[in-house]
Protein backbone atom coordinates (compact mmCIF):
# COMPACT_ATOMS: atom_id res chain seq x y z
CA UNK A 1 0.00 0.00 0.00
CA UNK A 2 1.33 3.47 -0.76
CA UNK A 3 2.33 5.66 2.18
CA UNK A 4 -0.50 8.14 1.73
CA UNK A 5 -3.24 5.50 1.77
CA UNK A 6 -1.65 3.75 4.73
CA UNK A 7 -1.40 6.92 6.79
CA UNK A 8 -4.84 8.03 5.71
CA UNK A 9 -6.38 4.72 6.79
CA UNK A 10 -4.58 4.84 10.12
CA UNK A 11 -5.57 8.47 10.69
CA UNK A 12 -9.29 7.98 10.18
CA UNK A 13 -9.51 4.75 12.16
CA UNK A 14 -7.23 4.03 15.12
CA UNK A 15 -5.83 7.53 15.58
CA UNK A 16 -9.27 9.07 15.42
CA UNK A 17 -10.53 6.57 17.97
CA UNK A 18 -7.55 7.20 20.22
CA UNK A 19 -7.89 10.98 20.17
CA UNK A 20 -11.63 10.80 20.67
CA UNK A 21 -11.26 8.39 23.60
CA UNK A 22 -8.60 10.64 25.14
CA UNK A 23 -10.89 13.65 24.84
CA UNK A 24 -13.93 11.92 26.33
CA UNK A 25 -11.75 10.44 29.04
CA UNK A 26 -10.46 13.92 29.88
CA UNK A 27 -13.98 15.30 30.26
CA UNK A 28 -15.03 12.37 32.44
CA UNK A 29 -11.88 12.79 34.54
CA UNK A 30 -12.51 16.48 35.06
CA UNK A 31 -16.01 15.77 36.39
CA UNK A 32 -14.96 12.84 38.60
CA UNK A 33 -16.53 12.86 42.08
CA UNK A 34 -14.76 15.21 44.45
CA UNK A 35 -13.07 17.16 41.66
CA UNK A 36 -14.58 20.50 42.66
CA UNK A 37 -12.82 20.30 45.99
CA UNK A 38 -9.62 19.04 44.40
CA UNK A 39 -9.47 21.97 41.95
CA UNK A 40 -9.90 24.62 44.64
CA UNK A 41 -6.24 24.37 45.50
CA UNK A 42 -4.78 24.75 41.95
CA UNK A 43 -7.15 27.65 41.28
CA UNK A 44 -5.43 29.54 44.09
CA UNK A 45 -1.90 29.08 42.72
CA UNK A 46 -1.58 32.64 41.33
CA UNK A 47 -2.15 34.05 44.80
CA UNK A 48 0.82 32.32 46.44
CA UNK A 49 4.55 32.95 46.02
CA UNK A 50 4.13 36.40 44.48
CA UNK A 51 7.48 37.78 45.56
CA UNK A 52 9.90 34.89 45.83
CA UNK A 53 10.14 31.17 45.11
CA UNK A 54 9.04 28.60 47.65
CA UNK A 55 11.89 27.82 50.01
CA UNK A 56 12.05 24.05 49.57
CA UNK A 57 9.90 21.28 48.25
CA UNK A 58 9.42 19.81 51.71
CA UNK A 59 7.85 23.01 52.98
CA UNK A 60 5.37 23.13 50.11
CA UNK A 61 4.48 19.49 50.67
CA UNK A 62 4.02 20.11 54.35
CA UNK A 63 1.57 22.90 53.53
CA UNK A 64 -0.32 20.47 51.32
CA UNK A 65 -0.67 17.88 54.06
CA UNK B 1 36.69 28.06 30.67
CA UNK B 2 33.27 28.56 29.11
CA UNK B 3 34.42 32.02 28.12
CA UNK B 4 37.16 30.52 25.93
CA UNK B 5 34.61 28.34 24.13
CA UNK B 6 32.35 31.37 23.74
CA UNK B 7 35.24 33.38 22.29
CA UNK B 8 36.06 30.67 19.74
CA UNK B 9 32.43 30.33 18.68
CA UNK B 10 31.81 34.07 18.49
CA UNK B 11 35.07 34.60 16.61
CA UNK B 12 34.13 31.94 14.05
CA UNK B 13 30.64 33.39 13.61
CA UNK B 14 32.09 36.88 13.08
CA UNK B 15 34.61 35.55 10.58
CA UNK B 16 32.03 33.56 8.64
CA UNK B 17 29.55 36.46 8.66
CA UNK B 18 32.23 38.74 7.20
CA UNK B 19 33.11 36.18 4.51
CA UNK B 20 29.39 35.83 3.78
CA UNK B 21 29.07 39.60 3.51
CA UNK B 22 31.94 39.62 1.05
CA UNK B 23 30.38 36.97 -1.19
CA UNK B 24 26.80 38.18 -0.66
CA UNK B 25 24.60 37.71 -3.72
CA UNK B 26 21.96 40.25 -2.72
CA UNK B 27 21.60 43.41 -0.66
CA UNK B 28 19.36 41.93 2.04
CA UNK B 29 21.80 39.12 2.66
CA UNK B 30 24.70 41.56 2.75
CA UNK B 31 23.04 43.77 5.36
CA UNK B 32 21.95 40.76 7.45
CA UNK B 33 25.45 39.28 7.32
CA UNK B 34 26.96 42.58 8.43
CA UNK B 35 24.40 42.79 11.25
CA UNK B 36 25.37 39.32 12.44
CA UNK B 37 29.07 40.19 12.17
CA UNK B 38 28.50 43.34 14.19
CA UNK B 39 26.53 41.54 16.92
CA UNK B 40 28.90 38.57 17.14
CA UNK B 41 31.95 40.81 17.01
CA UNK B 42 30.57 43.07 19.72
CA UNK B 43 29.79 40.08 21.91
CA UNK B 44 33.31 38.77 21.24
CA UNK B 45 34.86 41.98 22.54
CA UNK B 46 32.51 42.11 25.49
CA UNK B 47 33.28 38.51 26.45
CA UNK B 48 36.99 39.13 25.97
CA UNK B 49 36.96 42.09 28.35
CA UNK B 50 35.19 40.03 31.01
CA UNK B 51 37.30 36.90 30.64
CA UNK B 52 39.36 35.77 33.62
CA UNK B 53 37.60 38.18 35.93
CA UNK B 54 36.79 36.56 39.25
CA UNK B 55 33.20 35.31 39.27
CA UNK B 56 31.09 35.45 42.37
CA UNK B 57 28.93 32.42 42.95
CA UNK B 58 25.77 33.86 44.43
CA UNK B 59 22.85 31.61 45.23
CA UNK B 60 19.95 33.25 43.45
CA UNK B 61 17.46 30.41 43.87
CA UNK B 62 15.68 32.44 46.56
CA UNK B 63 14.72 35.17 44.08
CA UNK B 64 12.75 35.34 40.87
CA UNK B 65 14.61 36.13 37.63
CA UNK B 66 12.91 39.41 36.76
CA UNK B 67 15.61 41.29 34.84
CA UNK B 68 14.79 39.58 31.57
CA UNK B 69 11.07 40.22 32.13
CA UNK B 70 11.73 43.95 32.63
CA UNK B 71 13.63 43.98 29.34
CA UNK B 72 10.77 42.07 27.72
CA UNK B 73 8.22 44.61 28.96
CA UNK B 74 10.25 47.49 27.51
CA UNK B 75 10.69 45.63 24.20
CA UNK B 76 6.96 44.86 24.04
CA UNK B 77 6.00 48.51 24.47
CA UNK B 78 8.61 49.78 21.99
CA UNK B 79 7.94 47.20 19.27
CA UNK B 80 4.23 47.80 19.80
CA UNK B 81 4.61 51.47 18.93
CA UNK B 82 6.83 50.64 15.93
CA UNK B 83 4.34 48.07 14.62
CA UNK B 84 1.29 50.31 15.12
CA UNK B 85 3.11 53.19 13.45
CA UNK B 86 3.98 51.03 10.44
CA UNK B 87 0.38 49.82 10.26
CA UNK B 88 -1.05 53.33 10.42
CA UNK B 89 1.34 54.50 7.73
CA UNK B 90 0.50 51.68 5.31
CA UNK B 91 -3.21 52.26 5.98
CA UNK B 92 -2.73 55.81 4.68
CA UNK B 93 -0.62 54.48 1.80
CA UNK B 94 -3.68 52.52 0.70
CA UNK B 95 -5.90 55.57 1.02
CA UNK B 96 -3.41 57.98 -0.57
CA UNK B 97 -1.09 56.11 -2.97
CA UNK B 98 1.14 59.21 -3.18
CA UNK B 99 2.61 58.10 0.14
CA UNK B 100 4.44 55.36 -1.77
CA UNK B 101 7.20 57.91 -2.33
CA UNK B 102 9.10 57.75 -5.58
CA UNK B 103 12.48 58.18 -3.85
CA UNK B 104 11.74 55.21 -1.54
CA UNK B 105 10.49 52.90 -4.29
CA UNK B 106 11.61 49.36 -3.67
CA UNK B 107 12.17 49.96 0.03
CA UNK B 108 9.25 51.75 1.67
CA UNK B 109 6.33 51.05 -0.65
CA UNK B 110 3.28 49.17 0.61
CA UNK B 111 4.50 45.75 -0.50
CA UNK B 112 7.70 46.04 1.54
CA UNK B 113 6.15 47.68 4.59
CA UNK B 114 3.16 45.37 4.93
CA UNK B 115 5.10 42.30 6.15
CA UNK B 116 7.13 44.66 8.34
CA UNK B 117 3.87 45.75 9.98
CA UNK B 118 2.39 42.25 10.41
CA UNK B 119 5.61 40.76 11.75
CA UNK B 120 6.25 43.74 14.02
CA UNK B 121 2.86 43.54 15.70
CA UNK B 122 2.47 39.74 15.79
CA UNK B 123 6.00 38.56 16.43
CA UNK B 124 7.80 41.58 17.88
CA UNK B 125 5.00 43.07 20.00
CA UNK B 126 3.00 39.88 20.61
CA UNK B 127 6.03 37.60 20.79
CA UNK B 128 7.89 39.74 23.30
CA UNK B 129 4.69 40.05 25.35
CA UNK B 130 4.32 36.27 25.34
CA UNK B 131 7.94 35.58 26.25
CA UNK B 132 7.99 38.18 29.02
CA UNK B 133 4.63 37.21 30.55
CA UNK B 134 5.32 33.49 30.25
CA UNK B 135 8.58 33.95 32.17
CA UNK B 136 6.72 35.95 34.80
CA UNK B 137 3.79 33.56 35.09
CA UNK B 138 5.76 30.31 35.04
CA UNK B 139 7.95 31.50 37.91
CA UNK B 140 5.08 32.70 40.09
CA UNK B 141 2.88 29.68 39.47
CA UNK B 142 5.74 27.18 39.84
CA UNK B 143 7.21 28.99 42.85
CA UNK B 144 10.62 28.47 41.27
CA UNK B 145 13.31 30.63 39.67
CA UNK B 146 13.68 30.34 35.87
CA UNK B 147 15.69 27.31 34.85
CA UNK B 148 18.90 27.69 32.89
CA UNK B 149 20.39 30.87 34.32
CA UNK B 150 21.38 33.26 31.54
CA UNK B 151 19.70 31.11 28.90
CA UNK B 152 16.65 33.35 29.39
CA UNK B 153 18.79 36.33 28.34
CA UNK B 154 19.89 34.37 25.28
CA UNK B 155 16.22 33.81 24.41
CA UNK B 156 15.43 37.49 24.81
CA UNK B 157 18.35 38.90 22.80
CA UNK B 158 18.25 36.07 20.27
CA UNK B 159 14.61 36.87 19.61
CA UNK B 160 15.37 40.59 19.16
CA UNK B 161 18.02 39.59 16.61
CA UNK B 162 15.41 37.56 14.72
CA UNK B 163 13.20 40.64 14.62
CA UNK B 164 15.96 42.94 13.39
CA UNK B 165 17.15 40.49 10.72
CA UNK B 166 13.60 39.86 9.52
CA UNK B 167 12.66 43.54 9.46
CA UNK B 168 15.73 44.73 7.57
CA UNK B 169 15.39 41.75 5.24
CA UNK B 170 11.78 42.69 4.37
CA UNK B 171 12.70 46.26 3.51
CA UNK B 172 15.55 45.11 1.27
CA UNK B 173 13.50 42.42 -0.45
CA UNK B 174 14.27 39.12 1.30
CA UNK B 175 11.02 37.20 1.59
CA UNK B 176 9.86 33.66 0.96
CA UNK B 177 6.37 34.99 0.23
CA UNK B 178 4.61 32.97 2.91
CA UNK B 179 2.22 35.08 4.92
CA UNK B 180 3.38 35.52 8.56
CA UNK B 181 6.41 33.33 7.70
CA UNK B 182 8.23 35.72 5.38
CA UNK B 183 11.76 35.53 6.86
CA UNK B 184 14.26 33.65 4.73
CA UNK B 185 16.05 30.43 5.56
CA UNK B 186 18.90 31.65 7.80
CA UNK B 187 16.52 33.70 9.97
CA UNK B 188 14.27 30.62 10.22
CA UNK B 189 17.21 28.51 11.37
CA UNK B 190 18.23 31.06 13.98
CA UNK B 191 14.63 31.36 15.24
CA UNK B 192 14.53 27.57 15.62
CA UNK B 193 17.61 27.69 17.87
CA UNK B 194 16.16 30.53 19.95
CA UNK B 195 12.78 28.85 20.20
CA UNK B 196 14.22 25.55 21.42
CA UNK B 197 16.14 27.49 24.08
CA UNK B 198 12.84 29.16 25.04
CA UNK B 199 11.19 25.75 25.31
CA UNK B 200 14.08 24.51 27.47
CA UNK B 201 13.83 27.48 29.86
CA UNK B 202 10.06 27.18 30.17
CA UNK B 203 9.95 23.41 30.51
CA UNK B 204 12.96 23.37 32.85
CA UNK B 205 11.17 25.77 35.18
CA UNK B 206 8.04 23.62 35.15
CA UNK B 207 10.08 20.51 35.87
CA UNK B 208 11.67 22.06 38.97
CA UNK B 209 8.42 23.60 40.20
CA UNK B 210 7.56 23.60 43.90
CA UNK B 211 3.80 23.63 43.34
CA UNK B 212 2.62 20.06 42.79
CA UNK B 213 0.04 21.12 40.18
CA UNK B 214 0.88 22.77 36.85
CA UNK B 215 -1.34 25.86 36.72
CA UNK B 216 -3.62 26.06 33.67
CA UNK B 217 -1.91 29.19 32.28
CA UNK B 218 1.29 27.17 31.93
CA UNK B 219 -0.54 24.51 29.92
CA UNK B 220 -1.59 27.15 27.44
CA UNK B 221 1.89 28.70 27.26
CA UNK B 222 3.51 25.29 26.83
CA UNK B 223 1.16 24.24 24.04
CA UNK B 224 1.88 27.55 22.32
CA UNK B 225 5.66 27.05 22.52
CA UNK B 226 5.61 23.42 21.34
CA UNK B 227 3.09 23.92 18.55
CA UNK B 228 4.80 27.03 17.20
CA UNK B 229 8.08 25.09 17.07
CA UNK B 230 6.40 22.34 15.05
CA UNK B 231 4.56 24.74 12.72
CA UNK B 232 7.64 26.86 12.16
CA UNK B 233 9.89 23.94 11.22
CA UNK B 234 7.43 22.25 8.84
CA UNK B 235 6.29 25.40 7.08
CA UNK B 236 9.84 26.65 6.55
CA UNK B 237 11.30 23.51 4.99
CA UNK B 238 13.26 25.04 2.15
CA UNK B 239 16.54 24.70 0.32
CA UNK B 240 18.73 27.78 -0.06
CA UNK B 241 19.81 28.51 -3.62
CA UNK B 242 23.20 29.54 -2.30
CA UNK B 243 24.65 29.69 1.18
CA UNK B 244 25.69 33.24 0.31
CA UNK B 245 22.25 34.44 -0.76
CA UNK B 246 18.88 34.99 0.87
CA UNK B 247 16.80 33.20 -1.77
CA UNK B 248 15.48 29.73 -0.98
CA UNK B 249 13.11 27.27 -2.66
CA UNK B 250 10.26 25.60 -0.80
CA UNK B 251 10.32 21.83 -0.46
CA UNK B 252 6.55 21.54 -0.90
CA UNK B 253 4.93 22.83 -4.03
CA UNK B 254 1.46 23.54 -5.38
CA UNK B 255 -1.56 22.69 -3.28
CA UNK B 256 0.55 20.87 -0.68
CA UNK B 257 2.52 24.06 -0.15
CA UNK B 258 -0.70 26.05 0.15
CA UNK B 259 -2.12 23.61 2.68
CA UNK B 260 1.07 23.57 4.77
CA UNK B 261 1.17 27.37 4.64
CA UNK B 262 -2.39 27.73 5.98
CA UNK B 263 -2.00 24.93 8.44
CA UNK B 264 0.84 27.10 9.72
CA UNK B 265 -0.95 30.40 9.16
CA UNK B 266 -4.13 29.56 10.97
CA UNK B 267 -2.34 27.89 13.84
CA UNK B 268 -0.13 30.95 14.17
CA UNK B 269 -3.46 32.58 15.01
CA UNK B 270 -4.64 29.60 17.05
CA UNK B 271 -1.56 28.94 19.11
CA UNK B 272 0.50 32.13 18.99
CA UNK B 273 -2.32 34.67 19.20
CA UNK B 274 -4.88 32.54 21.04
CA UNK B 275 -3.39 29.81 23.24
CA UNK B 276 -0.43 31.93 24.35
CA UNK B 277 -2.59 34.94 25.11
CA UNK B 278 -5.13 32.74 26.92
CA UNK B 279 -2.23 31.83 29.19
CA UNK B 280 -2.00 35.55 29.93
CA UNK B 281 -5.75 35.74 30.52
CA UNK B 282 -5.75 32.84 32.98
CA UNK B 283 -3.10 34.52 35.11
CA UNK B 284 -3.58 38.27 34.84
CA UNK B 285 -7.38 38.45 34.94
CA UNK B 286 -7.60 36.51 38.24
CA UNK B 287 -4.71 38.57 39.63
CA UNK B 288 -6.22 41.91 38.69
CA UNK B 289 -9.72 40.85 39.83
CA UNK B 290 -8.20 39.38 42.99
CA UNK B 291 -10.25 36.23 42.74
CA UNK B 292 -9.54 32.78 41.30
CA UNK B 293 -10.67 31.79 37.85
CA UNK B 294 -14.45 31.22 37.62
CA UNK B 295 -14.26 27.48 36.93
CA UNK B 296 -11.03 25.54 36.99
CA UNK B 297 -12.81 22.52 35.46
CA UNK B 298 -13.95 24.62 32.54
CA UNK B 299 -10.41 25.89 32.07
CA UNK B 300 -9.13 22.31 31.65
CA UNK B 301 -11.85 21.44 29.15
CA UNK B 302 -11.20 24.78 27.42
CA UNK B 303 -7.54 23.87 27.02
CA UNK B 304 -7.96 20.38 25.58
CA UNK B 305 -10.90 21.29 23.36
CA UNK B 306 -9.07 24.32 21.98
CA UNK B 307 -5.84 22.54 21.10
CA UNK B 308 -7.63 19.46 19.76
CA UNK B 309 -9.79 21.46 17.39
CA UNK B 310 -7.72 24.48 16.36
CA UNK B 311 -5.07 22.43 14.57
CA UNK B 312 -7.67 21.32 11.94
CA UNK B 313 -9.12 24.71 11.04
CA UNK B 314 -6.49 25.81 8.50
CA UNK B 315 -8.13 24.61 5.25
CA UNK B 316 -10.90 27.22 5.58
CA UNK B 317 -8.35 29.66 4.10
CA UNK B 318 -8.45 27.65 0.86
CA UNK B 319 -12.14 27.49 -0.12
CA UNK B 320 -12.69 27.40 -3.88
CA UNK B 321 -9.06 26.51 -4.61
CA UNK B 322 -7.27 23.39 -5.88
CA UNK B 323 -7.58 21.95 -2.36
CA UNK B 324 -9.99 18.99 -2.41
CA UNK B 325 -13.49 19.85 -1.25
CA UNK B 326 -13.44 17.33 1.59
CA UNK B 327 -10.37 19.02 3.10
CA UNK B 328 -11.94 22.47 2.87
CA UNK B 329 -15.15 21.12 4.39
CA UNK B 330 -13.18 19.51 7.21
CA UNK B 331 -11.54 22.85 7.97
CA UNK B 332 -14.89 24.60 7.87
CA UNK B 333 -16.56 22.10 10.22
CA UNK B 334 -13.74 22.28 12.73
CA UNK B 335 -13.79 26.09 12.57
CA UNK B 336 -17.46 26.04 13.49
CA UNK B 337 -16.95 23.54 16.32
CA UNK B 338 -14.31 25.96 17.64
CA UNK B 339 -17.12 28.27 18.69
CA UNK B 340 -17.69 26.14 21.75
CA UNK B 341 -14.24 26.10 23.37
CA UNK B 342 -13.69 29.73 22.39
CA UNK B 343 -16.87 30.90 24.04
CA UNK B 344 -16.33 28.56 26.97
CA UNK B 345 -13.02 30.30 27.55
CA UNK B 346 -14.58 33.72 27.11
CA UNK B 347 -17.27 32.90 29.68
CA UNK B 348 -14.62 31.59 32.05
CA UNK B 349 -12.63 34.81 31.74
CA UNK B 350 -15.60 37.14 32.07
CA UNK B 351 -17.25 35.24 34.93
CA UNK B 352 -14.00 35.44 36.90
CA UNK B 353 -15.28 38.93 37.65
CA UNK B 354 -18.58 37.70 39.09
CA UNK B 355 -18.92 39.32 42.48
CA UNK B 356 -16.32 41.92 41.51
CA UNK B 357 -18.09 43.69 38.66
CA UNK B 358 -17.89 46.96 40.59
CA UNK B 359 -14.14 46.96 39.79
CA UNK B 360 -15.09 47.83 36.22
CA UNK B 361 -16.10 51.26 37.48
CA UNK B 362 -12.98 51.95 39.47
CA UNK B 363 -10.19 50.02 37.77
CA UNK B 364 -9.43 50.91 34.14
CA UNK B 365 -6.90 48.06 33.93
CA UNK B 366 -9.56 45.42 34.54
CA UNK B 367 -11.78 47.29 32.09
CA UNK B 368 -9.06 46.79 29.51
CA UNK B 369 -8.88 43.07 30.24
CA UNK B 370 -12.65 42.68 30.09
CA UNK B 371 -12.95 44.44 26.75
CA UNK B 372 -10.15 42.26 25.42
CA UNK B 373 -12.12 39.15 26.39
CA UNK B 374 -15.17 40.75 24.79
CA UNK B 375 -13.26 41.21 21.54
CA UNK B 376 -12.00 37.64 21.84
CA UNK B 377 -15.62 36.47 21.96
CA UNK B 378 -16.58 38.71 19.08
CA UNK B 379 -13.79 37.68 16.73
CA UNK B 380 -14.16 33.99 17.60
CA UNK B 381 -17.79 34.36 16.56
CA UNK B 382 -16.95 36.22 13.39
CA UNK B 383 -14.16 33.83 12.36
CA UNK B 384 -16.20 30.60 12.25
CA UNK B 385 -18.96 32.47 10.45
CA UNK B 386 -16.52 33.64 7.78
CA UNK B 387 -15.14 30.11 7.42
CA UNK B 388 -18.51 28.84 6.15
CA UNK B 389 -18.06 28.31 2.42
CA UNK B 390 -21.04 30.43 1.36
CA UNK B 391 -20.05 33.36 3.58
CA UNK B 392 -16.44 32.97 2.51
CA UNK B 393 -17.40 33.32 -1.14
CA UNK B 394 -18.43 36.86 -0.26
CA UNK B 395 -15.80 37.74 2.34
CA UNK B 396 -12.64 36.16 0.93
CA UNK B 397 -10.09 38.53 -0.64
CA UNK B 398 -12.06 41.52 0.69
CA UNK B 399 -11.26 43.93 3.50
CA UNK B 400 -13.71 42.11 5.75
CA UNK B 401 -10.90 39.63 6.43
CA UNK B 402 -8.55 42.44 7.40
CA UNK B 403 -11.22 43.88 9.69
CA UNK B 404 -11.69 40.49 11.33
CA UNK B 405 -7.97 40.03 11.90
CA UNK B 406 -7.70 43.47 13.47
CA UNK B 407 -10.66 43.11 15.80
CA UNK B 408 -8.88 40.02 17.08
CA UNK B 409 -5.36 41.40 17.07
CA UNK B 410 -6.03 44.94 18.30
CA UNK B 411 -8.99 44.07 20.49
CA UNK B 412 -8.02 40.75 22.02
CA UNK B 413 -4.21 40.55 21.78
CA UNK B 414 -3.53 44.26 22.08
CA UNK B 415 -5.86 44.97 24.99
CA UNK B 416 -4.90 41.91 27.07
CA UNK B 417 -1.24 42.80 26.54
CA UNK B 418 -1.84 46.41 27.62
CA UNK B 419 -3.64 45.09 30.70
CA UNK B 420 -0.73 42.77 31.49
CA UNK B 421 1.81 45.61 31.00
CA UNK B 422 -0.15 47.86 33.38
CA UNK B 423 -0.15 45.02 35.88
CA UNK B 424 3.52 44.13 35.45
CA UNK B 425 5.31 47.48 35.45
CA UNK B 426 4.51 48.46 39.06
CA UNK B 427 5.33 44.92 40.23
CA UNK B 428 8.59 44.60 38.32
CA UNK B 429 9.94 48.03 39.20
CA UNK B 430 8.70 47.72 42.77
CA UNK B 431 6.28 50.62 42.56
CA UNK B 432 3.22 51.10 44.73
CA UNK B 433 0.90 51.92 41.84
CA UNK B 434 0.68 53.23 38.30
CA UNK B 435 1.59 56.88 37.68
CA UNK B 436 -1.87 57.83 36.45
CA UNK B 437 -5.12 55.89 36.23
CA UNK B 438 -6.80 58.61 34.18
CA UNK B 439 -4.13 58.13 31.51
CA UNK B 440 -5.06 54.43 31.50
CA UNK B 441 -8.66 55.51 30.90
CA UNK B 442 -7.49 57.73 28.05
CA UNK B 443 -5.62 54.80 26.57
CA UNK B 444 -8.66 52.59 26.99
CA UNK B 445 -11.02 54.92 25.14
CA UNK B 446 -8.55 55.89 22.42
CA UNK B 447 -7.85 52.23 21.70
CA UNK B 448 -11.48 51.11 21.90
CA UNK B 449 -12.82 53.84 19.63
CA UNK B 450 -9.88 53.27 17.29
CA UNK B 451 -10.73 49.57 16.98
CA UNK B 452 -14.41 50.30 16.42
CA UNK B 453 -13.59 52.77 13.63
CA UNK B 454 -11.26 50.18 12.13
CA UNK B 455 -13.59 47.18 12.31
CA UNK B 456 -16.72 49.06 11.25
CA UNK B 457 -15.09 50.67 8.21
CA UNK B 458 -13.66 47.32 7.13
CA UNK B 459 -17.05 45.62 7.42
CA UNK B 460 -18.60 48.25 5.22
CA UNK B 461 -15.84 48.33 2.63
CA UNK B 462 -15.38 44.55 2.66
CA UNK B 463 -19.00 43.65 2.07
CA UNK B 464 -19.37 46.47 -0.42
CA UNK B 465 -16.38 45.31 -2.42
CA UNK B 466 -17.49 41.67 -2.26
CA UNK B 467 -20.93 42.60 -3.60
CA UNK B 468 -19.44 44.84 -6.30
CA UNK B 469 -17.13 42.06 -7.50
CA UNK B 470 -19.96 39.60 -8.01
CA UNK B 471 -22.48 42.04 -9.51
CA UNK B 472 -23.50 41.06 -13.08
CA UNK B 473 -25.87 42.75 -15.50
CA UNK B 474 -28.79 41.19 -17.36
CA UNK B 475 -26.45 39.73 -19.96
CA UNK B 476 -24.16 38.14 -17.36
CA UNK B 477 -21.32 40.67 -17.73
CA UNK B 478 -19.54 42.00 -14.67
CA UNK B 479 -20.77 45.49 -13.82
CA UNK B 480 -17.74 46.84 -11.95
CA UNK B 481 -14.10 46.94 -12.85
CA UNK B 482 -11.58 46.39 -10.06
CA UNK B 483 -10.66 50.07 -10.15
CA UNK B 484 -14.32 50.97 -9.46
CA UNK B 485 -14.19 49.10 -6.16
CA UNK B 486 -10.91 50.79 -5.24
CA UNK B 487 -12.39 54.23 -5.86
CA UNK B 488 -15.51 53.39 -3.83
CA UNK B 489 -13.41 52.37 -0.84
CA UNK B 490 -11.58 55.67 -0.29
CA UNK B 491 -13.77 57.10 2.52
CA UNK B 492 -13.61 53.86 4.50
CA UNK B 493 -9.85 53.71 4.06
CA UNK B 494 -9.52 57.17 5.54
CA UNK B 495 -11.69 56.18 8.52
CA UNK B 496 -9.58 53.05 9.00
CA UNK B 497 -6.42 55.16 9.01
CA UNK B 498 -7.93 57.47 11.64
CA UNK B 499 -8.79 54.44 13.77
CA UNK B 500 -5.13 53.45 13.52
CA UNK B 501 -4.04 56.93 14.58
CA UNK B 502 -6.22 56.66 17.69
CA UNK B 503 -4.93 53.21 18.57
CA UNK B 504 -1.34 54.39 18.09
CA UNK B 505 -1.86 57.49 20.25
CA UNK B 506 -3.30 55.27 22.97
CA UNK B 507 -0.16 53.14 22.90
CA UNK B 508 2.04 56.25 23.14
CA UNK B 509 0.00 57.45 26.13
CA UNK B 510 0.65 54.04 27.69
CA UNK B 511 4.41 54.28 27.11
CA UNK B 512 4.46 57.72 28.78
CA UNK B 513 2.40 56.42 31.69
CA UNK B 514 4.62 53.37 32.20
CA UNK B 515 7.77 55.49 31.93
CA UNK B 516 6.46 57.91 34.56
CA UNK B 517 5.42 54.97 36.75
CA UNK B 518 9.02 53.83 36.88
CA UNK B 519 10.38 57.39 37.28
CA UNK B 520 7.87 59.04 39.59
CA UNK B 521 5.61 56.58 41.40
CA UNK B 522 6.50 55.96 45.03
CA UNK B 523 8.40 52.74 45.66
CA UNK B 524 6.85 49.99 47.69
CA UNK B 525 8.08 50.38 51.23
CA UNK B 526 10.25 47.50 52.34
CA UNK B 527 8.42 46.65 55.55
CA UNK B 528 8.73 42.89 55.40
CA UNK B 529 11.04 40.20 54.21
CA UNK B 530 8.91 39.23 51.21
CA UNK B 531 10.37 42.01 49.08
CA UNK B 532 13.05 40.58 46.80
CA UNK B 533 16.54 41.54 47.83
CA UNK B 534 17.54 42.82 44.40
Amino acid sequence: METYSLLREFADSWMLLLLFAFFVGMVVWVFRPGSSKAYDDPAGIPFRHDDKPAAARREADAKEA
Amino acid sequence: MTNYIKLIVLGLITLFALIAANYARDLAYLVNALTIALVAGGLFLWTLRHTDEPTRDVDLSGEYFDGVIRAGVIATALWGVVGFLAGTFIAFQLAFPGLNFEWAQGFANFGRLRPLHTSAVIFAFGGNALIATSFYVVQRTSAARLWGGNLAWFVFWGYQLVIVLAATGYLLGATQSKEYAEPEWYVDLWLTVVWLAYLAVFLGTIVKRKEPHIYVANWFYLSFIITVAMLHVVNNLSIPVSIFGSKSVQVFSGVQDAMVQWWYGHNAVGFFLTAGFLGMMYYFVPKQAERPVYSYKLSIIHFWALIFIYIWAGPHHLHYTALPDWAATLGMVFSIILWMPSWGGMINGLMTLSGAWDKLRTDPVIRMMVISIGFYGMSTFEGPMMSIRAVNSLSHYTDWTIGHVHSGALGWNGMITFGALYFLVPKLWNRERLYSLSLVSWHFWLATIGIILYAASMWVTGIMEGLMWREVDANGFLVNSFADTVAAKLPMYVVRGLGGVMFLSGAIVMCYNLWMTVKRSPAVEATNSTVPAE
